[in-house]
């Protein structure tokens, strides 16, 4: 059986179908980039794995349990952790307290915890602002301290959700970089990024959607030369 | 059947009243995010106007054009200087505007009370009391009229939220600050329109209760209390939910003092509220969707 | 260390007075007080930790102090066990009301709290044959002098503050502040938001809940207007707070400080200064003005509350640094 599997996902919103029986499956391990223009429906994706709120219709299945429907804190507990692409910074706490807020998802005593939380935070390379508030951070640092949170719950399955928007060059060279260490630590990760190069580089199967349906699946090469991706990215003109 | 009847006619009468009281509050609670927990103070305040106004011979029908100008301009300088300010402090609840008119709210009550002292006062005029009959149903002059002047002043708020420029700028700004302010809508302004035209409604409400109720400083809380039921059976922020609600508020209390007796108006809307919590989150607007 | 010294010298202070202070007067002012830290601190978990501001802990106040009550007086037990179970009966009212309230979003919670007080209120004045209605409860006072009623506050002041400062550094309290921020962040890190807003208003509900039962205990006379009063009670505990400091440990201290002092301002006539001043020179217009600022009583709090929420947002304790500033003129740069 797959490591994780949507199956015919579907989400409406009164008469909007913003996601359209969207299928794929992740290996253990696995980039797996999921790509679109904008409002093609890959947020609510996410949305839908993560608990948000639950499908219309269709399947999530992580390590075969059906998870779909779930409340967020129970996926987060089963191992499905996730970044928000709008991000949510719990402000008026430092960054460290913001890590140590999640460490509690899998240990209880404070002690515990704070030590989980400064590895996290040192392995994300946030250590030099840990005291900093997380209001004050600037974008860059907010996208990081969004991965630090979310790694701290010790996900199997990580979902990013464009982590890598707003970063300058220097930057995003250090995202990518960061990303490869959280894999190589035995996470899979599904990631959404607009970023073409990012993905590219980063992805080992890419799966595009636009208008909430698939529209090609493959190794970033095959993707890339979709012509079903190219219209959905350029418009049919260039095609 | 007649005494079935004679109940449906009195609630549906004062409906009337209570939807003008909800529109106001339910407007400034879409376009602030923020309940008004001195919405009935402001309507207490018009009715002392009402009564001052009175004691000079003034009608309190005409002292709806006096009164609703008053209040308004007192509702444009509450968000003016006390709500509007408070958007730019940094604080940690969210719910410091709603705690600024639960003090608005004490010091409106407490004014009045210096000023007029704590007793009840009434207004006399010459068709206070007076009926008339339809079949077996009898209906008090004084609220027919003002259920018909409700009627039109809610008719009037629809066409001047639907149709003037104005009021789609308000309704743009309750439905997303963020967006309509991209659109160029000075949506500090609306703020302060949105709080002024609430004030003069609820100060309508007042005027046209005054000749039929009697007056003293206290009556600012329950109506409050009125009000914020209204807004949440309606669904928070829905205008048509807000007639709903009045007409469905008052409707349930006079059917309560009819069949439970008169000690059990209060906690007819309060059973109401929490009816609503339980099966309808999100009121009538739930199911109208406007 | 200088915080240290603080935390030994305070409480010793505190447990000598009624043995320095002879005067009852000043030991009830003190009782009032004690009560209000107890308040304040558990108003302050729910909304300034936890997010979720409530407008009806004159609900919790009011159940705790019938509880006591309502004990003694249909079963005669005595009512120091109505203490303990008032905190606990103020949790049981509490916990259906979060189910309720806590799945909502947005103004749900304030809203549902305000009509929570109102209601139990109403519903203690309709149940005469169960409350007494109006007519409230009496009971007999277990002591004569205020000493021991002094000392009983002071340990649930000391106990609550310092159970809530323990919860607030460990995983709850760092959960509660992580739904008052952002709470689809919360849910994300594997915090259960309704279970964590419940548990936040039990501990809040059931520490108001034993404050009313110990104000039973102490005045011996309660009725529905005084203890579910909406101005004295639910309005006065978040005034504690906010002027102290909300989102802050010792904050609503500070704050039921200043608001006791406040409050007695108004009840006395500035201490009775204006009386005293009205004999001393017998002139009419200090008796006249005293009998105004005893009215203005509820005038002064609703001032005030508009003041602190626009010039003190963050208390006393939270703003401390811009009182330093502004009122004292230290500039700690130059």
């Amino acid at each position: 059986m797959s490591y994780f599997r949507v199956e015919k996902l579907v989400k409406k919103f009164g008469g909007l179908t913003a996601v359209d029986e969207v299928t794929f499956e992740v290996g253990k391990g696995e980039i797996f980039g999921l790509i679109g223009p904008n409002g093609s429906g890959k947020t609510t994706t996410f949305n839908m794995i993560s608990g948000v709120y639950p499908p219309t219709s269709g399947k999530v299945v992580y390590r075969d349990r059906e998870i779909q429907g779930m409340k967020s804190h129970r996926i987060c507990h089963l191992g499905v952790g996730r970044t928000f692409q709008v991000v949510k910074p719990l402000g008026r706490m430092t960054v460290l307290d913001n890590v140590i807020a999640a460490s509690f998802s899998r240990v209880n005593s404070m002690r515990e915890a704070r030590g989980a939380a400064l590895r996290t935070v040192e392995f994300c390379g946030l250590a030099p602002v840990r005291e900093v508030l997380a209001r004050s951070l600037p974008i860059a640092g907010r996208k990081r301290l969004e991965i630090a949170r979310a790694m701290a719950t010790r996900p199997e399955l990580l979902l990013l959700d464009e982590t890598a928007a707003g970063l300058n060059p220097t930057e995003l060279v250090e995202a990518i970089e960061l990303i490869r260490k959280i894999r190589e630590n035995g996470t899979t990760i599904v990631i959404i990024e607009h970023i073409m190069h990012v993905i590219m580089t980063i992805s080992d199967r890419i799966h595009a959607i636009n208008f909430g349906q698939t529209i090609a699946e493959g190794t970033p090469k095959e993707v890339a030369a979709n012509q079903a991706v190219i219209e959905a990215y350029l418009g049919t003109d260039y095609a | 059947m007649d005494v079935f009847l004679q109940t449906l006619v009195a609630g549906i009468l004062k409906g009337g009243l209570y939807a003008l009281i909800g529109i106001g509050m339910t407007l400034i609670m879409g376009v602030m995010g923020i309940i008004n927990l001195a919405h009935g103070q402001l309507m207490m305040l018009a009715m002392y106007v009402t009564f001052v106004l009175n004691t000079m011979g003034v009608d309190p029908y005409v002292s709806l054009f006096i009164a609703m100008p008053l209040l308004f301009m007192l509702g444009v300088a509450i968000q003016k200087f006390l709500l509007n300010p408070l958007m730019k402090v940094e604080t940690i609840l969210p719910e410091n505007q709603v705690l600024m008119t639960v003090g608005i709210g004490m010091v409106l009550t407490e004014v009045a009370r210096f000023v007029f002292s704590s007793d009840y006062k009434y207004i006399t005029t010459g068709y206070a009391d007076r009926t008339f009959y339809i079949g077996n149903i009898s209906f008090s002059v004084a609220l027919t009229i003002a259920f018909v002047i409700a009627l039109s002043f809610t008719a009037a708020m629809f066409w001047f939220l639907l149709k003037t420029d104005l009021g789609r700028s308000i309704r743009a700004t309750a439905q997303d600050k963020d967006a309509a302010t991209l659109m160029g809508v000075n949506t500090g302004r609306i703020t302060v329109i949105t709080f002024g035209l609430g004030s003069a409604l609820v100060a309508a409400a007042g005027c046209l209760l005054a000749p039929v109720y009697y007056i003293f400083p206290d009556l600012g809380g329950p109506f409050t209390a009125k009000a914020f039921i209204i807004t949440i059976l309606g669904g928070l922020g829905s205008t048509v939910g807000a007639i709903f609600g009045g007409v469905t508020l008052g409707l349930a209390e006079s059917m309560g003092a009819t069949y439970f007796g008169m000690e059990y108006e209060d906690i007819v809307g309060l059973t109401i509220f929490i009816l609503v919590l339980l099966f309808l989150p999100g009121g009538f607007k739930r199911l109208t969707k406007v | 260390m200088k915080k240290n010294l603080y935390q030994l010298i305070l409480p010793a202070v505190l447990a000598l007075l009624p043995m320095a202070v002879k005067s009852e007067y000043f030991l009830h002012l003190m009782i009032l007080f004690l009560l209000w830290v107890v308040i304040g601190s558990s108003w302050n978990i729910l909304a300034g930790y936890t997010g979720q501001v409530s407008f009806g802990h004159a609900a919790f106040f009011g159940v705790g102090a019938y509880t006591a009550g309502l004990l003694f007086q249909h079963l005669q037990v005595s009512p120091w066990w109505g203490m303990a179970l008032g905190g606990i009966v103020a949790m049981l009212i509490g916990l259906p009301f979060g189910a309720i309230c806590f799945p909502l979003r947005g103004a749900y919670f304030a809203l549902a709290s305000l009509a929570l007080g109102e209601g139990i209120r109403h519903i203690a004045t309709v149940a005469e044959g169960f409350t007494g209605g109006m007519m409230g409860i009496m009971i007999m006072p277990t002591f004569t002098s205020k000493a021991p009623y002094y000392y009983i506050a002071l340990g649930l002041a000391v106990l609550s503050v310092l159970s809530i400062r323990a919860i607030i550094n460990s995983k709850p309290g760092y959960y509660f502040v992580s739904i008052r921020e952002d709470q689809d962040a919360a849910a994300s890190l594997g915090i259960d938001t309704t279970l964590y807003k419940n548990i936040s208003l039990s501990i809040s509900a059931f520490w108001t809940g034993m404050a009313g039962a110990l104000y039973m205990n102490y005045m011996g006379f309660i009725d529905p207007n005084v203890v579910f009063s909406l101005h004295d009670y639910s309005v006065m505990a978040i005034l504690v707070a906010i002027v102290g400091g909300v989102g802050t440990i010792y904050g609503p201290a500070v704050g039921a400080f200043i608001m006791v002092a406040f409050q007695e301002f108004f009840r006395t006539g500035f201490f009775g200064l204006f009386d005293y001043l009205g004999k001393a020179t017998g002139s009419p217009a200090f008796t006249a003005l005293s009998g105004a600022v005893r009215q203005a009583h509820v005038l002064g709090f609703g001032i005030l509350v508009i003041v602190v929420i626009l010039y003190l947002p963050n208390g006393v304790v939270g703003d401390w640094e811009k009182i330093k500033r502004n009122v004292f003129r230290i500039n700690p740069a130059g």
